[in-house]
Parts: structure tokens; C-alpha cells; sequence
């Protein structure tokens, strides 16, 4: 008990210092730059309090629960050796935690917004809100994919900056074809993908996998889901805008 | 302010959390008993760690929400507004790219210490730090990675004030990215291909969206639509470039090291 208190106080001085820089950007702005006062002090005040608070706990939570469960079933599914399942819950894995992305709502909304303005689909609320379901489901899956490339690769040992490499020509490639106003949303959608709560549960599932199968380096095999994960979008996203045109 | 509504808002954003955390929990659950068929070892003690993610990421963003999101707003609106860039008076027609000298120091800062409070990259840095057995600090990471972010960000300010099309830049990286990969350390290249995605979450994006947005609002001729996104893309790219430099860097410093003393015998 006292040792876990131990623990807590320290991630609490850490969260303290991990915040101290932003607080002091807004501070230096605010006062002296903009020359103006600080309005409502005690409600900053508490918001910071809340968010070192939330950062202890997140980071507390992370080595007690998000990093166990991602490793313990890594080492699971190299037990048992199927590779479909492992594949499966690979998909599952990043379809499932894509979709609900607020982020990518947003995003999406703004696109549908957008193509709409620029007449590339009718101006109405029904087929604005279907090619936001539609590039929602786009990315989706194609994050889905990108998990399974990435557990294929660790179970292969492919090299990781082949696999990258050539997705940037075809990116490169498709930014060539692709309709202008799908560019700007196809980028970002990239690094909308990867939500706080997914990145550890799938950086801690890479490296367990890579841990549990002989011959593989955690270091450089374990590594590289997230990268799949923020590059597949845009190409299937400018591949989406293709296909509305 | 009552403590009422206050506590209103904190269900309001756990039940947010909630939503996002029960696809999950459930796509865990279901191939955990249904696949795997086994209880996971510790399942108390992982319960109770996503109890605590739970309330952590709740208490965070509704945090930010309070505190640093509305100001931020509000100090890139007025950082943009040629009002304060060049007096009172100003046009925005009349501001070359050189006059916005405290935007760019704004957009360096915001990239820069939003990155180090980001959660996603903590934990990336805790795991490297582990598996690499040291090798890689969580420090060293984490400041090259927002290093990245912050020299991004402003380069992606710098874009939409000249107005120059996104997919230049972002392809000259591409090609810096994959040249760098033949120089770099061999370890480093997955986590620092990965460190491109995990910095933009919670705590960078909407801070960094404000500021575009902000920018493309007020700069004639852009539209808060197309050039305000994009400074995401920016955030991503440069990371990876930061870190491998950070690795290239400790190599060289250790390969000094290692020759000193062989020159002194």
C-alpha cells in the first residue's frame, strides 16, 4: 500500500513537470505578449489541477492494465499458433477501435462538408451524412488492414522500411490522380487514426508478439504497427475520393 | 462556477470515455473468452487498470477543456488578427510572410510543449525505454519527438500564410524521411516511423487545429477549409525525421566515446 503510494506521488511530480511547459507558454503569451490579464484564474487553476490528476491516473492505469493485457495476449495467440485468429483480432483491433474515433468524426464531417461545396456530391443532408459514413468506414478498414500488414510483418520479419518506402510512392503516386479537394483531408486522416487509449494496447501488443516468437527482435520487429496504421489511410482515402469522382 | 455543474460535466466526459473505451474492452473480452478461452493472469489487477485509464483520460480532457483549450483558442485568434501583427489599422493584404514572426514562435511553442504532455507518446517512450533496455531514453525521445512536432508546426504555419500546395512538402519529407532510413541506426527505424503517429492526439490536436484554423481565417485568400487542416500532417513527418537524427546523434556520441581512450593508450 504505502510503496503504491510511493508510485502515485512520483507520477504525480512527473505529470506536474510533463504540463509545466504548456502552462508556461500560455502564461508568457497571455501576460506578456498579448499584455492581457488572466480571465477566470480559479477555473485554470482547477482545470490544471484535473488534468495533472487525469495524467497520473492514465499513466498509473497504463503499466496496470493497458500494457498487461496487450502483452498476455500476444504471448496467447503465439501459444496457439493460429494465425487466422491472430489476424482476425488484429482487424478487429483496429477497425473497432477506428470507427468510434471522435477525431475521425469530426474529420469526416468537415470532408463531406467540403466535397459538397465543391459539388462533387449533392448538397443535402442525406448525401453529406453517407460519404461521411463512407470515408468513416474507409479509413476503418483500412487501419484494420494496416494492423494485419504489421502482425504479418512480425511474423515474417519483413523489413519495415521497404514496406514504408513503397507506401510513399504510392501515396506520391495517388496525390498525382487523386481529386484536389480529397489531398488535404487524405494527409490528416493519417494521423487522426491512433487514439490514446490504442496506441500502448497495440504498441504493447506489436513488442509482446515480438518477444513471444524466436528470432525476432522486440526493438525492431515489435515496433512499426502505428507507422501502418497512420500511412494506409491516406491511400485509401484519395483511393474513396477516386472513386466518388 | 458550482460544484454541481462541475460534477454534471465529469459524467458528461466519462460517459464520452466510456463510449470510447467499450469497442475495446469488447473486441478484448470476446477474442480473450471466446478465442484464446482462458482468463488473462492479473484480471483484477488489469480491471482495475483500465478503471484507472477511465477515470485519468475523463479527468484530462475535461482538464483541458477548463483550462488550456479556450485560452489557446482565444490566444490564436488574436495572434492571427492583423490588428496585433502589424498595429492598428492593418490590413491583412498588405502582411508579407516575415511579419508574422510571433506566430511562428507561437506555432514552435504550442508543437513543443503540447507534445511533451502528451499521453500516447508517454507510454511509447516508457515501452522503448523498456525493450531497448535503457538504450533509449524516455527523455531523449520525448524531446526529439517534439522537437519534430514543433519545427512541423511552424513550417505547416509558414505554408498556409505563403499559401504553397501541401503535397510539396509533405513528398520533399517523404524523400528526407527514406534517404535518412539508409544513415539511420537499424533499431531506431520502427519506433521513430511509429513516433509520426502517436503525437497527435489529444492534447495536440485541438490546440493546433485553433491555430490553422485561426490563420486560415484571417490570411486573404485561404480557406479555413482546405489550408486550415493539414497542420496535422505537418506534426507527423517531422518526428520521424527528429528521432532517427536523436539516434544518428547518441551513435556518433558513443563512437567518440569508444575511440577516446584507445587514442589516449
Amino acid at each position: 500500500m504505502r510503496d503504491n503510494l510511493l508510485a502515485f506521488l512520483k507520477i504525480t511530480l512527473g505529470s506536474l513537470r510533463d504540463l509545466a511547459p504548456v502552462v508556461l507558454l500560455v502564461l508568457v503569451f497571455q501576460l506578456l505578449v498579448l499584455g492581457q490579464p488572466l480571465p477566470n484564474a480559479l477555473e485554470l487553476g482547477l482545470g490544471l489541477a484535473f488534468v495533472v490528476l487525469g495524467l497520473t491516473f492514465f499513466i498509473f492505469g497504463l503499466e496496470l492494465g493497458l500494457f498487461p493485457i496487450g502483452e498476455s495476449m500476444a504471448y496467447a495467440f503465439a501459444r496457439k499458433g493460429s494465425v487466422l485468429w491472430l489476424l482476425l483480432f488484429a482487424f478487429a483491433l483496429g477497425f473497432g477501435t477506428t470507427i468510434a474515433e471522435p477525431a475521425l468524426i469530426a474529420v469526416a464531417g468537415e470532408a463531406a462538408a467540403i466535397a459538397a461545396d465543391g459539388r462533387m456530391i449533392e448538397d443535402s443532408e442525406r448525401a453529406m451524412a453517407r460519404y461521411a459514413l463512407g470515408l468513416r468506414l474507409t479509413v476503418a478498414v483500412s487501419v484494420g488492414i494496416a494492423i494485419i500488414i504489421g502482425v504479418l510483418r512480425i511474423l515474417r520479419g519483413w523489413p519495415i522500411h521497404l514496406m514504408i518506402a513503397g507506401g510513399y510512392v504510392l501515396v506520391v503516386c495517388m496525390t498525382a490522380i487523386a481529386p484536389k479537394e480529397i489531398i488535404g483531408i487524405a494527409y490528416d486522416s493519417g494521423g487522426v487514426t491512433t487514439s490514446t487509449i490504442t496506441v500502448p494496447l497495440v504498441t504493447a501488443l506489436g513488442v509482446g508478439l515480438a518477444s513471444a516468437i524466436r528470432g525476432r527482435n522486440p526493438m525492431i520487429d515489435g515496433f512499426g504497427l502505428i507507422a501502418f496504421a497512420s500511412l494506409t489511410p491516406m491511400i485509401f482515402v484519395m483511393g474513396y475520393g477516386m472513386l466518388y469522382a | 462556477m458550482n460544484v454541481g455543474g462541475l460534477l454534471a460535466e465529469f459524467l458528461a466526459t466519462t460517459v464520452g470515455t466510456i463510449r470510447d473505451l467499450l469497442p475495446i474492452a469488447a473486441i478484448l473480452l470476446g477474442f480473450q473468452f471466446l478465442v484464446i478461452r482462458e482468463p488473462p493472469p492479473h484480471l483484477r489487477r488489469i480491471v482495475i487498470g483500465f478503471l484507472y485509464v477511465l477515470i485519468g483520460l475523463s479527468l484530462f480532457l475535461l482538464g483541458l477543456e477548463k483550462a488550456l483549450f479556450p485560452l489557446g483558442r482565444v490566444m490564436a485568434e488574436q495572434l492571427t488578427a492583423p490588428a496585433f501583427i502589424a498595429g492598428p489599422g492593418a490590413v491583412a493584404g498588405m502582411l508579407g510572410w516575415e511579419d508574422y514572426g510571433w506566430v511562428y514562435l507561437f506555432a514552435f511553442a504550442v508543437g513543443f510543449s503540447t507534445t511533451i504532455a502528451e499521453p500516447s507518446l508517454i507510454a511509447v517512450a516508457i515501452k522503448a525505454n523498456e525493450v531497448s533496455g535503457g538504450a533509449i531514453g524516455i527523455w531523449g525521445l520525448r524531446l526529439a519527438v517534439a522537437l519534430g512536432v514543433a519545427v512541423g508546426i511552424t513550417l505547416g504555419t509558414f505554408r498556409i500564410i505563403v499559401g504553397a500546395p501541401i503535397h510539396w512538402f509533405i513528398i520533399t519529407g517523404y524523400v528526407v524521411v527514406v534517404v535518412q532510413t539508409f544513415f539511420a541506426p537499424r533499431l531506431i527505424v520502427p519506433l521513430a516511423y511509429d513516433s509520426g503517429g502517436v503525437t497527435t492526439s489529444t492534447v495536440t490536436v485541438p490546440l493546433v487545429a485553433a491555430l490553422g484554423l485561426g490563420l486560415a481565417e484571417t490570411v486573404p485568400g485561404r480557406s479555413p477549409l482546405l489550408d486550415g487542416f493539414g497542420l496535422i500532417a505537418f506534426a507527423s513527418l517531422f518526428p520521424m525525421m527528429t528521432v532517427m537524427a536523436y539516434a544518428q546523434l547518441s551513435e556518433l556520441r558513443a563512437r567518440r566515446r569508444d575511440r577516446l581512450p584507445e587514442e589516449v593508450n
